[in-house]
């Protein structure tokens, strides 16, 4: 996914209002999108749907750098939003960023 | 970090699964060469059989395809032999002139057949039983000569035996024991296996020792001459009389052989850069010629590999299966029996049925079953398990679905399924599905098998039955799921080693647990944490801190999942008793909250459905009602009849009671969910006897059962004890769920976990010994202390970020 400056970058909130090894969720009228924060201080962000049955991610349990779905179990890596092996689908990611301990989020 | 090369020598089962282990826990750690003999990819051994009897070919059993290999960035040199091996300068020598260096070696050579030596084995037309190659051989001879002679009655000679027959030869099976597979079967399951074999077409002669082959005069072998003086004419002769550990290489090489090359429980040779796995080691001073240990050699073989210098081998337990489609057999263990051991024989020749057990010291130690070996997956985990048998030795030769252990009724057979039937009825999975993932994928492992078809994966009531289908499908080569194995893919500690380690050495948080237990990956994973979350909480009450993000959701949002995302809210009543102003409440919030579905549960609660999570905190505020913990591996209700009070029949408060337990009970967190129920008289309304403590009320006092479970397999709750009064019923139940909490692995319900340590041992505990069952309540009492109820805890503000979006965007 493009990076660059045509993104349009929301301010979200503080890094530490995410919890860690945790998620936020944004309520969107396209489709919500969870916030992850890793331990390693990383943030992700992916439509909040599995596409397995449309689970809500960010109800997961985060691990590493991927998160299981609440639903059935499903796998899927927070940074592509691929679901790991041998389950196979995807969940759209979106451009997050850090900034002076302010997390931002891309939609376009 | 530089990467380090890695060379394998040998491209066969062995070598290549301990090269996909490696991949899955270190993929960047090596450059990595395979050398192979045969000019073929990685291939199923094990179906060899299946290919020679036609019923597959050899491109149905190549398990990993040149395009793996690429993919995986492997240099792979097939039908390339290694001539030497160069340890000074650390190098392979290749017989095509080439040298690969390498900084870590891994020699799996396997074994080759072991060729008797008597005149003419050199002859056109003698060959063994080991490859694809000689596969190729019997199939083409089949074609246009006629009489073969298998030597060697075991498990390969009847496999060739068998696939020649079908090929269309007549073939004569030589042996110099006195019945079939001597070394799997006792004698009168080896004379039913001639039988039926002998029914087939196959003729044999045993007690035979081969003297001589003879052949003509353009060097084939035209004939088998025998001791005795026999003659017969054989165009084909198979020797499958044994294997021998592959040494040659590792032993002209210097490294330490006896009878294989002799490794560590890290299967590490003697030069500790040079590893081995497979049929060419000698570990412990056995040389294993079955598959299935070969895969745990591979676990830890690969860890090593990988330096994460955790694993051991240990040896492995063995179980037999013919591959001949339509032949039952199985043994494992000590199946001859011997001194101070007992059998149980069931007989019944004309059905073709044979089954006989040894039992010694109250545990099963051999098994052996011809005919119908249904339940040979559930023999071999008692043998592995070497469980106590206690009562279920009056059983134990009518079966697993006899015992009830099997799950769904009519589903234990897996033999007799249809491939359209189905085994998962969670998710759907046919028998036909797992069989064909099974094979086409090449799974050995329950764990495989959840992970392809989902099979199992969810309530896990079918998973006795996946096994059966896993063994019928691989045979010997089913690798069994030990109950002691590891907790998940973070560490090879099992359950008991995690809470013993957290215990012992005081571990108070996730993080010194993980350092301290050496897990694998950062912080673990959903499998594990909620587990490590329990066991630290559960031993240590009141200092170590729970952590929400290592629960489930809804145990962190203290409601229920459902599958649009919303959840669903039960709010506590004890006993299952309620009254006019809490109802109104509960009318009042359906109402202002639109909740879509109001469900009276089967624990005698009313369940609001469909809530948003964001609704959650104010939904709970305008009830006013304490949490129901309908939604965690935590107390739940206790189920209760009105008694005394109102039944003509009551002989005791049970209503009270139950109103009683639950309050003590309260707030409490358990390996599993813990359901209980109180009767106020034998006719059992409350249906106490499948709950995991179950009360019911007798004239003379209580009687108390456990272990009961009216879940995913019904399960009839054991008679623990009688008592007078209801201060006793409080102490006996909180000793045996503090019992529980303290010594069950996480996920057990409590019948596993009689299951695993005994009813007896139980009653030891709690009815017998005073002292401790007083001990075990007062635990119970002090961990439960002054515990907050969870919703009015988030309603004053507690994980308030769990309940609200970050940001609403328009």
């Amino acid at each position: 996914m493009d990076m660059n400056a045509r993104n349009d970058w929301v301010q979200l909130c503080q890094i530490d209002e995410i919890p860690l090894l945790g998620s936020r969720l944004v309520e969107r009228a396209d489709g919500n999108i969870a916030v992850f924060r890793s331990a390693a201080e990383t943030v992700f962000a992916l439509l909040d749907r599995c596409p397995h049955k449309g689970g809500p991610l960010s109800q997961g349990i985060v691990h590493g750098t991927a998160v299981t779905c609440p639903l059935h179990s499903w796998q899927i890596d927070l940074s592509t939003g691929q679901a790991l092996a041998p389950d196979v689908g995807c969940a759209r990611h979106f451009p997050v960023k850090v900034e002076s301990g302010f997390v931002f989020l891309a939609l376009n | 970090m530089k990467k380090l090369n890695l060379v394998i020598i040998g491209n066969g089962m062995a070598g290549i699964r301990t090269v996909e282990e490696l991949l899955a826990i270190a993929p960047d750690m090596y450059n990595i060469t395979v050398f192979g003999n045969e000019p073929h990819p990685n291939y199923n051994r094990i179906l060899l059989s299946p290919v020679l009897a036609g019923e597959q070919a050899f491109k149905d059993i190549v398990l990993n395809p040149v395009s793996w290999y690429t993919k995986a960035g492997i240099d792979l040199r097939m039908g390339c032999a290694v001539s030497r091996i160069d340890r000074v300068n650390r190098q392979v020598h290749a017989d095509d002139g080439s040298c690969v260096p390498y900084d870590r070696l891994l020699i799996a050579t396997g074994s080759t057949p072991f060729i008797l030596p008597i005149p003419g084995k050199d002859l056109t037309g003698v060959i063994s039983y080991r490859d694809i190659h000689d596969t190729e051989t019997m199939i083409a001879t089949a074609q246009v000569k006629k009489n073969a002679v298998v030597i060697g009655g075991g498990l390969l000679g009847l496999e060739a035996a068998n696939g020649l027959r079908l090929r269309g030869m007549d073939v004569t099976v030589v042996h110099l024991a006195d019945w079939l597979l001597e070394r799997q079967l006792d004698k009168t399951a080896g004379k039913l296996l001639q039988q039926s074999l002998e029914q087939r077409g196959l003729q044999f002669m045993l007690g035979e020792i081969t003297e001589a082959i003879l052949g003509n005069d353009a060097g084939e072998v035209s004939a088998v001459r025998f001791k005795s003086g026999k003659t017969i004419s054989a165009d084909l002769v198979v020797m499958a009389v044994g294997i021998r550990p592959n040494v040659a290489l590792a032993e002209a090489a210097g490294i330490y052989c006896n009878r294989g090359i002799v490794v560590s429980d890290a299967l590490q040779t003697y030069d500790p850069r040079i590893y081995a796995v497979g049929e060419c080691v000698s570990h412990r001073g056995i040389a294993y010629g079955l598959v299935a240990p070969l895969f745990e050699q591979a676990k830890v073989c690969a860890n090593h590999l990988a330096q994460m210098g955790i694993g051991r081998y240990l040896g492995s337990f063995l179980s037999t299966k013919l591959k001949v489609t339509g032949i039952d057999l199985f043994s494992a263990g000590n199946f001859m029996g011997g001194p101070g051991s007992e059998e149980i024989i069931l007989s019944d020749p004309a059905g073709g049925v044979y089954k006989k057990l040894i039992i010694k010291d109250d545990q099963l130690i051999g098994a052996c079953l011809y005919g119908d070996t249904t339940d040979g997956g559930w023999y071999f985990k008692l043998l592995k398990e070497g469980r106590k048998l206690g009562e279920l030795r009056d059983h134990i030769m009518f079966g697993e679905s006899n015992v009830g252990d099997v799950g769904v009724q009519g589903h234990s057979r897996a033999n007799q399924m249809q491939d359209s039937d189905e085994v998962c009825g969670c998710n759907g999975v046919c028998k036909g599905t797992i069989v064909k993932a099974i094979k086409d994928q090449g799974l050995f492992t329950l764990d495989d098998v959840k992970k392809h078809t989902k099979a199992s994966s969810s309530c896990g009531s079918c998973t006795g039955l996946v096994e059966q289908i896993l063994l019928n499908t691989v045979g010997s080569s089913f690798q069994e799921t030990p109950k002691t194995k590891a907790i998940c893919g973070c560490t090879e500690r099992n359950h008991g080693e995690v809470r013993k380690a957290i215990r012992e050495h005081k571990l108070l948080t996730h993080r010194s647990a993980y350092d301290f237990l050496e897990w694998r990956t950062p912080n673990g994973c959903a499998t594990c944490r909620p587990a490590i979350n329990y066991y630290l909480l559960s031993t240590w009450p009141h200092e170590a801190l729970d952590d929400p993000q290592s629960r489930f959701i809804n145990e962190r949002a203290h409601a229920n999942i459902q599958k649009d995302g919303t959840f669903s809210v039960i709010p506590q009543m004890k006993g299952g008793v309620t009254n006019a102003s809490e109802l109104r409440r509960i009318a009042d919030v359906a109402d202002k909250y639109q909740i879509p579905m109001v469900k009276v549960t089967g624990g005698q609660r009313i369940d609001l459905l469909g809530v948003k999570k964001e609704d959650l905190v104010s939904v709970w505020s305008d009830l006013g009602m304490n949490s129901g913990h309908a939604y965690g591996k935590s107390i739940r209700t206790v189920k209760t009849c009105v008694g005394i009070e109102f039944c003509r029949f009551g002989t005791q408060n049970s209503t009270q009671m139950g109103i009683d337990l639950e309050t003590m009970l309260a707030n409490m967190w358990s390996p599993h969910k813990v359901k209980l129920a109180v009767s106020g008289c034998p006719r059992n309304c409350a249906e106490a006897g499948i709950k995991d403590v179950g009360v019911i009320a007798v004239d003379s006092g209580w009687e108390l059962y456990i272990g009961g479970n009216g879940g995913i397999k019904t399960e009839v709750a054991q008679f623990l004890v009688k008592v007078k009064t209801a201060e006793e019923v409080k102490e006996y139940a909180g000793a045996f769920l503090q019992l529980y909490r303290e010594e069950a692995y996480y996920l057990d319900r409590t019948v596993h976990y009689i299951a695993r340590v005994g009813l007896d041992y139980i009653k030891q505990r709690i009815v017998s010994d005073a002292i401790q069952r007083k001990a075990l309540h007062e635990r119970l009492l002090y961990a439960l202390e002054g515990l907050p109820d969870p919703w009015a805890a988030r309603i004053k503000g507690a994980q308030r970020q769990e309940f609200i979006p970050l940001k609403v965007i328009a």
